[in-house]
């Protein structure tokens, strides 16, 4: 395991200054941005008095590469601040929005991963059947649509016309645990059909790649069924690229969704970014930028980390 | 016999009551009609107490706070005016001003000291008495050098703020005959004191028909009912539940598919498919919600009157009510005193004429007028497609517009006031001195013309401090004169407040200095 340790060490060096780079950029980006929090929030409110109060009163007025160091320099020590706008100490501002965010993401995969997995060995199996084909177009279809449009056809189907579940997911920290999922199904069933097709397609493309081997002939010749070469001879091969699709597609269903979390009025992490952007809540907007970029970090880094205890080779690149 | 026709004659006949007017009419799919006929009011019907209502809002962020100087949308407009919290004065639903918190008030003739009587044995939601201290630390919430409130200017005239008694007394620079509407403004809530000389904004403590529970910015808030509210006959139901929505068509969702009962802001281009729901009623109040272009006058050519009449000419408001409100709405006659403002006259109603804009140009000597018009859809939904009415409609009058489509991000602050002719939105004041000390008078902040009028000024400080009716409405009708003809907006139209409601809500005739009832839904409407 030492070859393993190092590498995770390295990386999570690396992550550590890809979160620094990414900070910067935000805040030099939103900066930049025309108008800052103070006009943004008194809107038409905003006279010159008002305005100079407010920035007074946010510690506005201070130049902005202070603010970024003394913003890091709380960052460095585990405070992420407080909200320019409503005060509200970010961590907790946060907390439940992420836990939502990442109850719907898990919910999705747990729908997603399995099944587009073997969707993807089924289709390698059958392959060029009919089957394969209708797997394919299926899956192909729904990926192309924008993810609002299935949304909305969810919703037209299952909502407006047989009321089977509702039409906005309204949960708070109070609701029961199946009732909370019941309300998710839409939006999760949403996901699932906008991340299905990528994964799916990679676990086809993979196995078939790998069925020209000599050593799947070598089974093949053996007289074992092909059920049994796919799972058991070329799958464990085929790994590493399956993995770190999926590891891009979790990503996704924790930092892409926020269209999604707009259709179904879902209390998620995207909404609340898409707020603080358009009112320029700066440490907000940092915050969330960081959990969005450490979890790319950390799923990419377990995705490297499984295809190389699935496939020892990647460990001593050439 | 049209549907409508019918219903008519048998209510004249007095054979069918109200409930069974509009039973009627729901089963003939004439719901619209039997709603006009008893203007806007669905039921009448004794309240009845209890249900757990859900309301959706079309505003609301992550930003919002319980302190009423940042009240800026409806959200918190609805949550904090609407439900938790009272004012000295209320508008009621009929537009007359009454008593809240204030249960009298007196001014000496000159308009300059006001006493209001404080409400006896009015408790907030922990326990406390509402004193004097509470109502004079209140409106010193939003004053001093540091308020940063919206309704800083509005009391800017005060001098002194002492209690007296039970009695709170103001002191004003300079008269104001107006002050009780003033402070029914959905800023200046009453809030428990600290005892310092602040108030306790933070724990959403307040004196209002509902108790907050939970509150979670952006999101929703949960509300349950004031078992010991003072006003009597109001505050129906048990809970509330208050969404944000932002988005209108998750928004009209929620509501056909039972999720929430009642929602403001429909899709205007969308309505007339909502309306075909059995199950869900429509409501449309014309209040004081007014669209405007305002014109720089301090800046050539709109320093030139005969320009501004010109362009004033140069609009068919019929049909921009038409395609931008989708006949949601009324023309307007470039002055913002809406008929449901005070003091309103009715004056000749101004119409589409490009003959007489172009003698207006020529007049001024401004003939091939070409011109630019900055417009964003933050200034108004809607307002970049008038915008481009506009155009169309002034090219017939020889003028030649530019529309220069503007970011939606920073619009108020970098278009708004800033470029010489741009698109704006105004949500209209209860009073006709309210709206004009706002927004008309010289040097005020919002003066988005920069108009400097010395007789329309003279007058105005007249009015304010008039204390007999016939001659302050013959001085306002003055103003309102002036305003039409050298004002420099051009006010095309007035737009309604459109929202719908699930069947089983019933409400009394509706308000129309906010939306929803006043924002008063909440404590006015009931489950029948």
């Amino acid at each position: 395991m030492g070859p393993i340790l190092k590498m995770v060490a390295q990386r999570l060096a690396l992550g550590l200054l890809t979160l620094f780079a990414v900070s910067l950029i935000i805040f030099l980006s939103v900066e930049m941005l025309p108008g800052d929090i103070t006009e943004a929030i008194l809107g038409q409110g905003a006279t010159p008095e008002t305005v100079a109060a407010f920035r007074r009163e946010l510690g506005l007025d201070v130049p902005a590469h202070l603010r970024y160091l003394a913003w890091l320099g709380d960052i460095a020590q585990g405070d992420l601040g407080r909200s320019l706008a409503s005060k509200r100490d970010i961590a907790e501002l946060i907390g439940g929005r992420l836990m939502n965010t990442l109850f719907l993401a898990s919910f999705a995969a747990i729908i997603a991963v399995p099944l587009a997995v073997t969707l993807g060995l089924l289709s390698a199996l059958y392959r060029n059947s009919w089957f394969d084909r209708g797997i394919n177009l299926v899956t192909l279809s729904s990926i192309s649509f924008p993810e609002f449009f299935i949304a909305y056809a969810l919703i037209f189907l299952f909502a407006v016309q047989w009321d089977w579940f509702p039409s906005i997911v309204n949960v708070n920290s109070d609701t029961p645990f199946w009732e909370r999922v019941y309300r998710c199904i839409l939006p999760a069933v949403t996901l699932t059909l906008v991340t299905t097709a990528h994964m799916m397609r990679m676990t086809r493309a993979a196995i078939i790649n790998l069925m020209a081997s000599p050593y799947i002939e070598m089974a093949d010749l053996k007289g074992l069924t092909r059920l049994r070469i796919i799972v058991r001879h070329a799958l464990p091969n085929a790994l590493s690229p399956i993995i770190n699709v999926i590891a891009i597609n979790l990503a996704y269903l924790v930092v892409g969704v926020v269209l999604v979390e707009v259709v179904f009025v879902y209390p998620g992490l995207g909404q609340l970014m898409i707020d603080s952007v358009s009112k320029r809540d700066i440490p907000v907007v940092q915050a969330a930028c960081l959990i969005f970029a450490v979890t790319y970090i950390l799923l990419n880094l377990l995705a490297d980390i499984l295809s190389i205890l699935s496939n020892p080779r990647l460990l001593h690149p050439r | 016999m049209t549907t409508r026709d019918e219903l008519s004659l048998l209510r004249s006949m007095g054979q069918i009551d109200r409930r069974g007017l509009i039973k009627g009419a729901a089963a003939l799919g004439a719901v619209g009609a039997a709603e006009k006929m008893f203007g806007g009011s669905a039921f009448a019907a004794t309240p009845k107490k209890g249900g757990a209502l859900k309301v959706a809002i079309g505003a609301g962020s992550t930003s919002d706070t319980f302190d009423p100087a940042t009240f800026t949308d409806s959200y918190m407009q609805f949550v904090g005016f609407g439900c938790m919290r009272n004012c000295l004065t209320e508008i009621d639903n009929t537009g007359k001003l009454v008593g809240e918190l204030a249960e009298s008030w007196a001014a000496t003739p000159d308009a300059k000291t006001w006493t209001f009587n404080i409400r006896k044995g009015v408790t907030f939601h922990n326990g406390k008495t509402l004193t004097t201290e509470d109502v004079i630390d209140s409106i010193n919430h939003h004053r001093g050098p540091d308020s940063k409130s919206p309704a800083k200017p509005l009391l800017a005239p005060i001098t002194t703020l002492k209690a007296d008694g039970n009695s709170v007394v103001l002191t004003l620079e300079t008269g104001n005959a107006d002050l009780p509407y003033l402070l029914s403004d959905y800023h200046i809530a009453i809030m428990p004191s600290k005892g310092d000389g602040t108030v306790d904004w933070q724990s959403g403590v307040g004196t209002g028909g509902y108790v907050v529970k939970k509150f979670e910015p952006g999101v929703r808030t949960y509300l349950e009912r004031n078992a010991n509210y003072w006003k009597a006959g109001r505050a129906h139901f048990d809970s509330i539940e208050v969404l944000s929505i932002v988005d209108v068509a998750a928004r009209t969702n929620a509501l056909t598919t039972g999720e929430i009962h009642l929602m403001d802001r429909c899709d205007l281009k969308t309505v007339h498919l909502l309306q075909r729901n059995k199950k869900i009623n429509i409501f449309e109040v014309t209040g004081s919600q007014h669209y405007t272009f305002p014109m720089i006058t301090t800046q050539a050519p709109f320093d030139n009157n005969d320009v501004r009449m010109a362009l004033k000419l140069a609009v068919d408001r019929e049909e921009m009510v038409k395609k931008v409100l989708r006949g949601h709405g009324m023309v307007g006659n470039d002055t913002p005193i809406a008929p449901s403002t005070s003091f309103y006259v009715e004056l000749e109603q101004r119409t589409y004429d490009p003959e007489k804009a172009k003698f207006h140009l020529k007049k001024g000597g401004a003939e091939g007028l070409t011109i630019d018009l900055s417009a964003a859809d933050a200034a108004f939904a809607g307002a970049v497609d008038a915008a481009v009415l506009y155009k169309e409609h002034a090219a017939k009058a020889g003028i030649t517009i530019n529309v220069v489509r503007e970011p939606n991000d920073g619009y108020w602050s970098n278009v708004w006031m800033k470029k010489p002719w741009g698109a704006c939105y105004w949500g209209g004041r209860p009073t006709a001195d309210w709206m004009f000390s706002t927004a008309y008078e010289a040097g005020v902040a919002w003066n988005d013309t920069f108009w400097d009028n010395k007789k329309f000024n003279q007058l105005l400080v007249e009015a304010r401090v008039e204390l007999d009716e016939a001659k302050r409405t013959e001085l306002y009708k003055e103003m309102q004169l002036i305003v039409r003809d050298e004002g420099g907006v051009v006010v095309p139209m007035f737009a309604n407040y459109v929202g719908a409601s699930s069947d089983d809500l019933a409400h009394d005739k509706m308000a129309g200095n906010w939306d929803l009832d006043g924002m008063k839904a909440s404590e006015r409407w009931w489950f029948a």
